[in-house]
This record gives C-alpha cells, structure tokens and sequence, in this order.
C-alpha cells in the first residue's frame, strides 16, 4: 500500500516536472521569431460585424480585418488613402468623389467595388438592422430619413456608384471632419454575397462573422475565434498592400482582468496589454520604465450633475461644486496613471483644437458661490448622493472628491455604488444627483465632445439644455472654415463651463505594456494602431 | 436490474418539476435586475432599441416570453444570446462546457490521486508525522481559497521557474496549474474524509478476521478496509464531481480558461437573459444527473442501500 501511494505522489511529481522540466520558449519569443504577434484586447468582442459592434475591443481585431475608403497615419491620424486610392471634394466641400483602387480585394479574392460600399451603407442604415452607430452616417444627405424608416428607397440617400470603381457621397453639409470618421468601423464594407448567403441585408445576428465565414478586405484574415479564449487573423493573400505586410498572425486575447493580463506580459505571453493596473504603475515607472507606455486618449472622466433636481439646478450650487475640487491633487494621489487634471470637457488638442474655457479649482470662489446660492459654509445644503459603478478606483475617486467637499463647502455627500448595468439605467432614466461618467471620442474632431451636449441628445444625461448652445454647435457642423469652427466650438464650450452641468476630472491616459520587440506602434489619441506598419523585431 | 431502471425513470420524472421550478424563477428574477441587455454607455437611439427589442421577442408581455421560452427549452433550444449577437446558447455551451469538463476532470483526477493516498497512508500511520504532516497540509488546502491558491501558484512557478504560461489555455502544460489550485482544496477534503472514515473501520471485527484468516496488509486495506472505507467519499464525489466541472469562475478566471463559470458571471453582468437562463437549464440537469449517478453507484457499492431502491 504505502509504496503504490508514494509511486502516485511520484507518478504525479514526475508529471509536474516532465511538463515543464525547463523554462520553456515564451509564446513571445516564438512570435518574435515568426512574426506573430500576442495582444491582451480586454474582453470577449460580442461579434465581429462593423455594423453592430459598439466596444473598442471589436474594433481592434476588425482594424486587421476590414479596411475603410481611408485609413489613417498611424502618428497623427491623419486619413491616409485605404481602398480609396485617392478623392476629390466639391467646392461647396458637400460632395466627395472617391476613386477605389482596382486591386483592393476581398479575401475570397472578390474585387471591392463602390456597390460594395453601398450596400454595406444601405445595411447599417437599415432600420431593421437596429445599428447602434448607424447616426455615423447621418451626415450622408438623406441617411437619417432613410434609418428613421421615413423614405424606403436607399435612392434617395446621397451615394451612389458612378462606374464599380467609382463612389460618390454627398453630405448634409461641409462636414470638415468627415474623412477622419471614414475610419470608424460604421463605415466599414461588409461582402455583400456572404451576408444574403446567410439571410437578409438587414437580418440582425447572422453568423457571417464566425471564422470559415467571415470575408474581409483587410490586410488580415479570420483564422479562429475561439470564444472567450482568443482571436486569431493571419496574413490575407489578396490584400492589395501585402507585400508591406510584415505580421504574419495577430493573436487577440480576451483577457478581462488586467492582473492576470500584466502577469500573462511578464510571463512572456503577451507583446502589447490592453491596460496596466493601476498599482503595477508605479513599479513599472521605477523598474521597467521602456516597456510602460501611458499617452494621451480621447477621453474624458468626469460627473454629471443632475440639473433637473434642486440644488443643482443653481448653477452657482454646480460652479462651486466644480471649484471646490483639487483636481491637480486628484490625479497626483488617487489616480495615479499619469492621468492629466481636466478643467474642461475636450481632451486638449484633439486634431488641434484645446479649449480656452477652464473651470478652475477655486475653493475661495467656491465658498462663495454656494453662499450666494443660499448655503454659506454649507448650512442646510440637503445631502447629495453621488453614484458611480462598483470598482475600485471609481470608488477611490469618489472618497476623495467626497472629502474635498466636505473639507471646502462643508457639504456631505451620501457614496452610493451600483453594478455597471443598474448604474447604467438610472443615469440614463436620470434618477440621480450627482454620477461619475467618462466618454471616449468616437474620432479626433472636437464635435465628438461637445455635440452630446446639445437638448435632448441621447448621451445628455446631465439633462442640461441651452439654446445658445445648440445655436452654437449647429452653426459649427455649417462652418467650413476650420478657424471659424474652432471658434464656434470655443464659445460653445465656455458656455459649457460656465454653466457647468458637468465637473470634468481629468483626461485619460492609454496604459499598455509594450514589449521591446514591437516596432511600428505608435502613440495616438484613439490608441489605434494600424497593424500594416507594425512588426517585430527579434 | 428491474429496480435499478425503474429508479432512473423515476429519477428523471423527479428531475422535471424540479427544472421547470429553477427556470421559472431565474426567469422572472433576473428580469427583476434593473438595465437590460441594450443598456450601455452610448444610448441606443429609441427606435434601434425597439427594433433590437421587438427581434428578440423582449417587447411582448413577460408570461408570454416565458410560454414562449419554456416552448422552446422543452424543445432543446435555448435561444440566441443577446451580448454574443452570432451565437446561440446552445452553441456557446458546445463551445464552453468541453473546457470547464476537461479542467473539471484533471482536478478530479488530482484529487483522488492525491486525497485518498494520502488519507489511507495517514489513517494507517496515525499520530505519526505521515499523518500530522498531510493532514496539516489538508487543511491548509482546505482554508486557502483558489483566488489565493492560483497567483501563488502562478507566481511560483510561471513567473519565478519560467514552467508554466501565467494563463491560458492553449498547450497541454497549461492544464496544470489551473487543475492544481481546482483540484487542491478538493484533495484535501477528501484526504480527511478518506482518513476519517478508515480509522472507523479498521478496529471492525470483520478486518481483524481478515487480519487473522492471514490475508496480507494490502489486500486487508483494499479489499476490505478501503470499500467500505470509501463510502462516504463516494456520497461527496458526486456534488463534487458537478461542482468542479461546471466549472469555478474563480480558477477559470486567474487563468482565463474559456469555460462556462465566465460564461455564467459575466452573462450575469451582461443582462444576456438567455445565455443565464440556458446556463441555468444546463447546470440544473447535470447536477440533477450527477447526483442519481452517486445514488446508483452507492447501491451498487453498499448491499444496504440497495434495498431501499426497491
């Protein structure tokens, strides 16, 4: 007996060792040698159709697997010519004439023709479809109309093929930022002959998107998409820019927890992460400064502030909120990510655009403020619930935020967390005071910010309306003059924090680790990186 | 025989009400969870609500969903997922449940190798160190959480030796620590179980008449002490057994296996109604089943139980 016992422990010992009896060849350095490259891309994609998709992590693996009318200079963003090899725009700037180049090609070796393009227009536009992003393509003449169910023949939208290798477009207006929103996924071809070969052009949830079905025309092909675990693309044969494709297969992993992520980089599995955690910063600050990347992104952490519920409806009770809080200290001590302080709402030169109009940290200002409003040293002031969606650091933000408050108006404000899809239903049903947000520009314009704000816009959740100000942003999607619009913008934002129906905390910052190998990755506000010019090197 | 079959048929006509009462209440409790599952931090606009809404049938009364959703259950189809708009329930749980049952087994099979050796060796050498130094050990396994267990493991021995990958699972190796830190606390349980139970029956007179008719110590501790010894240990297999391959979002987590205890939590998250409706379906009958598998196995071991089937 004891010897057949202690022949399993042996037996499983031996296992143990024979597995692994040596430190074994990281996936990373294999991938060095073979050019493949290992991403930690956040969480499970819940597909892979441009058309439906809402998250980032959809949209870094459709980046490798389908390409726009442009693409973008993976530096600055600018649009850089995709299956467009080049354009042309009217002097009115309303029409755009894109000329496709004759050898763009669907994986299945398929040419990509403007019908192409049309089709996959008149799909997301589809009302049956449902597309959560088909508003993308309002600035098509006719598009909403068509989306709203309004007209039913796609004709009366604003594109059409002149010749199969020929687009044309024409816009409600001059919109000066329209080819850099060419570059989001809502205006992504889709293969029209695989979509009918699994239903309707406007049938939701088809499973074309599944690897073996899915076709793209980018410079990567769906190999395997194994749910949960990862996304494999590898090399397309039939892209037109092959030859400058150095990446033979990008490796997605849906790695949700980003300390089993940093633990799969430091174990040599992963290239690039998705995020760093928060307490690992500073270790790579001190420690490993070259593989810690933290850049500036579109996006901004801020609360809202209910308008419609007393006492926030005074602006002087919001400006007093808002200049009560030590947002320089906030970032230094609680966020810790290298996050810089926002004193306004869009993230500073995004496509050269930084607002003058700032909301300063004032506490003397403040104190006032709020006894104008009626509560000096915050007497009587009622007892706000500020609410965030459960985690860590939001939780720590709103301590801090609570404190200052506190410290500076003598005001107490109630903490309330919720799980993200409660939280979600009572700012979108505006049941609250006071509740923590954050936006991430859909692209680098800065009508992406400030158009939210506008009466009744579906992410207004401040509830807050001034006709100034859509006269404002109204006039700015009209103006063609970059100057001029800037300006518009300008103004339309000081009114913004004057008004203050929302406190801007600070800008976010990308975080990823990156390994010294990856060449071709590139710092940018979307933190997207065209895998084109990326690759490894040993 | 005659009464073993009609066991199973009554087993299974015991499984059907309770199924139908764990749907029907996970149906009509996770609709009571405000959001939904187009809740998100971009709004939809109100008509692509009502068209994503009116597709998936959300939009008519909730008793009608529900004849609707036991309709097609009965039918084996559990309904597409709302979150994972190309895949259905059933496909998701095709994709998943191999994984959590391959974990599941490997931490089973650690398990028993490791927990009844252990308890027999520390039955037969009580208050020795062969069975102090186990039996301490079991109860550190016992006390130490998988969410413990796991990054200790993966430290050690993925980011320290450089053995192992950190996570994942792609290569054989990758089995080995998520099975440990599932398996561990499981080890340990039955050690002590196995231990517990062999030093009940080894004083019985009948292993003493085993001892005297001259049968050697081997054949006494598996053929006499160890069957009835393993009774106990057989009863706990069978939850177990359920419990470690449907899978433990904890060890599927720290090693971002894709297995159905994510599925669960994060579908959970998502407010996918089906996905957790299906899960639930799924769970229910397999823990249902496993547990008629140990009632049968019992009465094949103990003559005792046996007459109780009749």
């Amino acid at each position: 007996m004891k010897n057949t016992s202690f022949a399993l422990l042996g037996f499983a010992l031996l296992a143990l060792t024979v597995t692994a009896c040596a430190r074994r060849e990281t996936p990373v350095q294999a991938g060095n040698r073979d050019q493949i490259l290992h991403i930690g891309n956040l969480s499970e994609p819940q597909d892979l159709d441009p058309h439906t998709i809402t998250g980032v992590q959809e949209h870094h693996v459709l980046f490798a697997l389908l390409e726009g009318l442009v693409t973008e200079d993976p530096k600055d963003l600018h649009p850089t010519p995709g299956v467009a090899e080049r354009w042309t725009v009217s002097d009115d700037g309303c029409v755009y004439t894109f000329f496709l180049r004759p050898d763009s090609r669907w994986s299945n070796g398929d040419p990509v023709t403007a019908a192409d393009f049309l089709f996959s227009f008149q799909r997301i536009l589809s009302p049956n479809l449902g597309a959560p992003y088909a508003y993308m393509l309002f600035v098509i003449k006719g598009a909403e109309a068509f989306n709203r169910g309004e007209a039913q023949d796609f004709a009366t939208v604003g594109a059409r093929a002149i010749d199969p290798h020929t687009l044309e477009i024409t816009l409600t207006a001059p919109v000066p930022y329209f080819l850099t929103t060419l570059n989001h996924h809502s205006w992504y071809p889709v293969h029209p002959p695989t979509i009918l070969k699994f239903g309707a052009i406007d049938q939701i949830g088809l499973p074309w998107t599944k690897a073996g079905n899915f076709v793209g025309n980018g410079p990567f092909t769906l190999q395997s998409w194994a749910p949960g675990d990862k996304i494999v693309v590898r090399k397309s044969s039939n892209y037109w820019d092959r030859a400058n494709i150095r990446l033979n297969e990008i490796h997605f992993y849906a790695i949700g927890d980003n300390n089993i992520e940093e633990r799969s980089f430091r174990a040599g599995q992963l290239h690039v992460t998705g995020t760093v955690p928060i307490d690992r910063i500073a270790y790579y600050q001190k420690e490993h400064p070259e593989l810690l990347r933290l850049d500036p992104y579109l996006g901004t952490y801020y609360y809202l502030l209910n308008t419609t519920r007393p006492p926030l409806n005074d602006v002087r009770v919001r400006r007093a909120l808002a200049m009560a809080v030590d947002r320089a200290r906030l970032v230094r001590y609680v966020t810790l990510g290298g996050e810089t302080p926002a004193f306004n709402f869009t993230t500073p030169d995004t496509a050269g655009y930084t607002s003058r109009a700032r909301l300063p940290f004032e506490p003397k200002t403040a104190q006032q403020l709020l006894a104008e409003a009626g509560f000096p040293g915050g007497q009587n002031f009622p007892k706000l619930e500020l609410l965030y969606n459960t985690s860590d650091a939001h939780g720590r933000i709103a301590q801090a935020i609570q404190q200052m408050w506190k410290e500076t108006l003598g005001i107490e404000v109630q903490l309330v967390n919720m799980e993200w899809k409660v939280y979600m239903a009572q700012t979108d049903q505006h049941k609250y005071d006071i509740a923590r947000a954050g936006w991430i520009g859909d692209y680098a314009d800065p009508n992406t910010f400030l158009d939210m704000w506008v009466t009744g816009g579906g992410n207004n959740r401040a509830v807050w309306s001034n006709p100034e100000y859509d006269r404002l942003i109204a006039e700015a999607a009209r103006t063609r003059d970059t100057t001029a619009r800037f300006e518009c913008f300008q103004r339309a934002e000081q009114l913004l924090m004057d008004e203050a129906p929302i406190l801007p905390l600070y800008f976010y910052k990308s975080k990823s680790l990156v390994a010294p190998s990856v060449r071709g990755w590139y710092p940018n506000l979307l933190d997207r990186h065209p895998y084109n010019r990326v690759y490894l090197e040993p | 025989m005659r009464s073993i079959l009609r066991f199973v048929i009554s087993r299974l006509l015991q499984a059907i009400p309770v199924l139908l009462a764990v749907v029907t209440l996970t149906f009509f409790l996770i609709r009571l969870a405000p959001g939904g599952p187009f809740t998100s931090e971009k709004s939809y606009s109100p008509e692509a609500l009502a068209r994503l809404n009116a597709h998936y049938g959300l939009d008519d009364p909730l008793l009608v969903q529900y004849a609707h959703y036991i309709g097609r259950a009965a039918r084996g189809d559990l309904g597409p997922s709302l979150k994972y708009t190309n895949r259905t329930v059933n496909a998701i749980i095709a994709d998943a449940f191999p994984v959590s049952l391959e974990l599941g087994m490997w931490a089973l099979l650690f398990a028993l190798a490791v927990g009844i050796p252990a308890g027999v060796i520390a039955a037969l050498r009580s208050h020795t160190a062969l069975d102090h130094v186990p039996m301490a050990l079991a109860m550190t396994g016992i006390c130490l959480p998988s969410f413990v267990l796991g990054p200790l493991l993966t430290l050690g021995l993925a980011l320290g030796l450089g053995w192992f990958n950190a996570a994942g699972w792609d290569t054989p190796s990758d089995r080995v620590l998520p099975a440990v830190t599932l398996g561990a606390a499981y080890a340990a349980y039955l050690a002590r179980l196995t231990r517990g139970s062999m030093l009940d029956v080894l004083p019985l007179d009948y292993i003493r008449t085993a001892r005297a008719k001259g049968a050697s110590p081997w054949r006494i501790v598996t053929r006499h002490a160890l069957r009835n010894a393993l009774l106990p240990v057989v009863s706990f297999l069978g939850p177990a057994a359920a419990g470690l391959i449907t899978g433990s979002f904890v060890v599927e987590t720290v090693f971002h296996i894709p297995g159905l205890g994510t599925m669960f939590v994060t579908g959970a998250f998502n407010r996918d109604y089906t996905l957790v409706l299906g899960l639930v379906v799924f769970y229910g009958a397999l823990v249902v089943l496993f547990n008629a598998i140990v009632d049968l196995l019992l009465a094949v071991l103990d003559p005792r139980t046996r007459k109780g089937l009749a």
